[in-house]
């Protein structure tokens, strides 16, 4: 059965007809157009995926885009102010974090999620924070030296 | 295939009786069917919306935990970190802050894993499962609610609503400690929930429950000639090979049986070990595994 519902991704209304077994990252990338949202492993283990719901990250592979509805969908095209990077963004360019790039939109909806909730997140919360994303080229380090970076600014 | 996002308790229930399936965060209904093991149900309810199935209630004898209640909400849950501290340890590892944002403790219970974290501890904290039909509710032991790996004794017009527990008594600490290979995304290769209470250095009760080594959670027998008893290396060695002894593990990829029947028993003396501490009165931080190195290296 095909749902006609609406979805709000980074504050805007999106009206779309789909089938009630979608995924939302799915959904995101063809109907709505926004391709920031990766689809790695579409088993829930590699976090590229990862997108918040009304704030808190969900690995957007494995949840129904139906689901989704009356919620506020954040995507990594949600982070930057126009022509401005988010502050994660310009901290993980500066660090190094990026190599291929393919983990970084999760890795920022993370991150951003934690520094929302934690503004000042010791070295292991912010591992925590980031354990549901995997990244097979930087070695971490300076993804969290990111983090850690865009703590230090916001916080000074 | 229906879809449809439920506001009520009411709601939920009545569309069960006409043959919905509930879901709640679908990190294993979704899951599973995305990877071809089940197809997703015809007629689906969202009950993840249902404030009724949300709420941590604490009354003068019992605490009532909404099946709706997710991981995150437990670990951050000041009530279950100091009263109940077994279910913090457990839910604070499954799998990862996305995973916990959405996973419920009803889905968890409902699921039926024999691998899943937090039915040791709701095992040796004595929980009921309240299941809910439009014509009432109904108590039921977890031994009883739980038949085989993923199979409960529920009906299908049957809702898990919440899981209720006995207060724990004064001088009473637990713990539930997980074998890993990883510390994210990962599922028990063994775990054991220890439950205790203390008089003095004597112990007047314990519990203890094993994860991931039989068909079913599994809740240690014969364990009364362990009350009475001071807390010492002896016990906790009788722990360990109770535990080894009574596990009933199988070889998978995950594990050989031999494996697992060692290492349940190590696993059940560490939890053991941390519930007597609680019980003590010292704090051990959520989750054990992290705070005392246990599991996967960081």
């Amino acid at each position: 059965m095909t749902n006609t519902i609406e979805l709000t991704v980074n504050g805007v209304p999106y009206p779309v007809s789909i089938a009630t077994d979608r995924n939302l990252s799915g959904v995101l990338r063809n109907e709505i157009g926004l391709t920031g949202t990766k689809e790695g492993c579409d088993d829930c283990e590699c976090g590229a995926c990862m997108v918040l719901l009304d704030g808190q990250p969900i690995n957007a592979c494995s949840y129904l885009a139906v689901q989704a509805q009356g919620r506020e969908i954040t995507t990594v095209e949600g982070l930057a102010s126009g022509e401005d990077m988010h502050p994660l963004q310009r901290n993980i360019l500066a660090t190094g974090g990026v190599q291929c790039g393919f983990c970084t939109p999760g890795m920022l909806m993370s991150a951003h999620a934690l520094l929302e909730r934690s503004p000042d997140p010791t070295l292991e919360e912010i591992k925590i924070g980031l354990s549901g994303n995997l990244c097979r080229c930087t070695g971490y380090a300076r993804i969290l030296d990111a983090v850690e970076a865009t703590a230090v600014e916001i916080n000074s | 295939m229906t879809f449809t996002i439920a506001n009520t308790l009411a709601d939920v229930l009545a569309a069960l009786a006409a043959g919905a399936r509930p879901i709640a965060g679908g990190t294993d209904l979704v899951v599973g069917a995305r990877q071809g093991k089940d197809s997703l149900p015809e007629t689906l309810i969202a009950i993840d919306r249902v404030g009724e199935l949300r709420t941590i209630e604490a009354a003068d004898d019992h605490t009532r935990i909404g099946s709706g209640v997710t991981h995150s909400m437990l670990v951050s849950d000041p009530l279950i970190v100091e009263q109940f501290t077994a279910i913090a340890d457990a839910a604070a590892l499954v799998g990862s802050p996305a995973t916990r944002n959405v996973g419920t403790i009803g889905g968890n219970v409902m699921n039926g894993s024999p691998a899943m974290d937090t039915g040791a501890p709701l095992v040796v904290l004595g929980a009921e499962a309240e299941l809910s039909t439009t014509a009432g509710s109904r108590r039921v032991s977890l031994d009883e609610l739980w038949v085989s790996p993923g199979r409960t004794s529920a009906q299908t017009d049957e809702l898990c609503t919440a899981l209720v527990l006995p207060n724990p008594p004064d001088g009473a600490g637990s713990a539930y400690v997980r074998l890993e290979y990883r510390r994210a995304m990962e599922i028990a290769v063994v775990g054991a929930a220890a439950a205790v209470t203390l008089d003095g250095d004597v112990i007047t009760a314990v519990r203890i429950a094993l994860t991931a080594v039989a068909p079913t959670i599994l809740e240690l027998a014969d364990l009364s000639g362990l009350s009475g008893r001071a807390v010492d290396e002896s016990f906790f060695a009788a722990v360990a090979s109770a535990a080894s002894e009574q596990a009933a593990p199988i070889s998978d990829l995950r594990a050989s049986d031999r494996y697992r029947r060692h290492t349940i028993g190590v696993m059940a003396r560490r939890a053991t070990e941390a519930a007597v501490r609680r019980a003590q009165g010292e704090v051990i931080d959520v989750p054990v595994n992290r705070a005392l190195g246990v599991g996967a290296a960081s």
